[in-house]
């Protein structure tokens, strides 16, 4: 039963009707989070007690962090699928999420520096996380760059799927190393940022936020999702149906 | 008609064949060894030329430029193959290719980066480093410099087919070389202060038989994708 739905699913003129008809409820889905998540977070949460209101931002910066290190995986791993059954829309759900992880990989970096001035003092602090990061933020720009680079899209899609398992493989990596390194050169600067238990009333709202990123990630997700299919199926039957049906 | 040659054949054929191929054409050789060597001489001219500083900084500059001349002359790796076609005949051989692929790999790092490691201690000389930092630091290059070679690999042969991968190929590999460049650091780092340097080396070890058993799929799978 199961099965079959994943395989009905993963046709695409199946694909195409279904996420047109989901995108309007996600979309008022992710409104209502988000207006939550943002009333509560900018208004009703209580001012933290040593960083005052600055620490506002991490409604933005924490979600963003998070959806940045998920969705690579969720791009990993649909990207694995896309390699070995030959599914066309998990290649193109990995590609299609690169951008949006680099979008949201980007934006955690940009809070993250606008957080540190203020309370750190400086833009940019060779942090562990800050560095894992940035390197995050480098692979997901050499996917984008290797599926650009090359010219048929079943093939790049390939080429970007073996790349982001062998990115899988290293993140981890990447991340004890830079964390190793770090620790080696200056401990204590990174052990006052470990947040005092976050109140209760503070973290209602991060997770409305939370819940709203991940939303967001599944609109754009769909959004460009459809806009590649079209692109990549431009001379299939069911796409001249569907013009005729707008004719 | 000829037996089917073993494994163990083939791989070393890869190898003596590349060696060969490079004795042939000397200038493959001097190329990275050249490039590693003025990269160096740059450090000096740009930050001055006082000792206590270069001695400090020694180790990461000999380490950059060794892992950007790796980045330089890995493009080497599959390209020569991939234009004559002997590529495709190594894919339709009986062997499995990762096996292939590691033999190319090896070979690349005994022309590319085996002469960079005598080289090295020269230039630690130069940049005033100690006697006993500079085995350190032979012995991080011994061990990382293969690392550079198997992950480069990778990226190589995905961007194999496109026409200007070059600078793509800094992009993809480059995030991928941070956590040996850290370990490396790290070691001579904790020798320079008198620590203990057997972890970081434990560790560098540990990448690199990861990096041995597991980098040649995706090398294999990227060629295979290259080449269809």
């Amino acid at each position: 039963m199961f099965m079959r739905f994943i395989y009905k699913f993963s046709s695409p003129p199946y694909f195409y009707a279904i996420s047109a008809k989901m995108l309007p409820w996600l979309t008022v889905l992710f409104l209502v989070l988000l207006g939550y998540g943002l009333y509560g977070g900018l208004v009703t949460a209580p001012a933290d007690y040593q960083q005052g209101d600055s620490f506002r931002i991490i409604y933005v910066h924490v979600p963003a962090a998070w959806m940045s290190m998920f969705i690579y995986v969720v791009m990993a791993i649909s990207g694995g699928i896309g390699l070995v059954w030959r599914i066309k829309l998990a290649e193109i759900v990995s590609i299609s999420s690169a951008s949006v992880g680099a979008s949201f990989t980007f934006l955690a970096l940009v809070t993250g520096s606008l957080w540190g001035k203020p309370m750190w003092g400086a833009w940019w602090v060779w942090d562990a996380r800050l560095t894992s990061e940035l390197i995050l933020l480098f692979l997901y720009l050499g996917i984008i760059g290797l599926y650009s680079g090359i010219e048929d899209k079943r093939t790049a899609s390939r080429a970007v799927a073996i790349l982001a398992l062998v990115g899988v493989v290293n993140i981890p990596i990447i991340h004890y190393s830079v964390e190793w390194w770090n620790t080696l050169h200056q401990g204590a600067t990174v052990t006052k940022l470990d947040k005092p238990s976050i109140h209760i009333d503070m973290l209602i709202p991060l997770l409305f936020m939370a819940g709203a990123f991940k939303v967001y990630y599944f609109i754009a997700l769909l959004l460009r999702s459809r806009n590649e299919l079209l692109e990549r199926e431009q001379n299939a039957k069911w796409i001249d149906e569907l013009l005729e049906n707008v004719k | 008609m000829k037996k089917t040659s073993s494994l163990l054949n083939a791989f070393s054929a890869v190898i003596k064949r590349d060696l060969l191929l490079a004795y042939r054409f000397r200038a493959e050789l001097i190329n990275p060894l050249a490039f590693f060597v003025m990269v160096i001489t740059l450090f000096p001219l740009a930050l001055g030329a006082e000792i206590t500083l270069l001695k400090r900084i020694a180790p990461a500059i000999i380490w950059v430029a060794a892992l950007l001349a790796s980045l330089m002359s890995i493009e080497n790796l599959f390209r020569a193959d991939y234009d004559d076609g002997s590529l495709e005949l190594m894919v339709m051989t009986p062997h499995p290719l990762s096996i292939l692929v590691l033999a190319k790999v090896i070979g690349h790092w005994l022309i590319s980066s085996v002469p960079l490691l005598f080289i090295a201690p020269l230039m630690g000389m130069m940049l005033h480093m100690e006697t006993d930092i500079i085995g350190v630091l032979m012995l991080t290059l011994l061990l990382g410099t293969p690392v550079l070679s198997l992950i480069g690999g990778i990226a190589v042969a995905l961007t194999l087919g496109l026409r200007k991968g070059g600078a793509l190929l800094a992009i993809l590999v480059l995030p991928l070389y941070v956590p040996i460049l850290i370990f490396a650091s790290s070691a001579i780092d904790a020798a320079m202060t008198g620590f203990a340097i057997s972890g970081h080396l434990s560790m560098m070890c540990a990448i690199l038989f990861l990096a041995i058993t597991l980098t040649p799929l995706p090398t294999a799978a990227a060629l295979k994708m290259s080449l269809s």
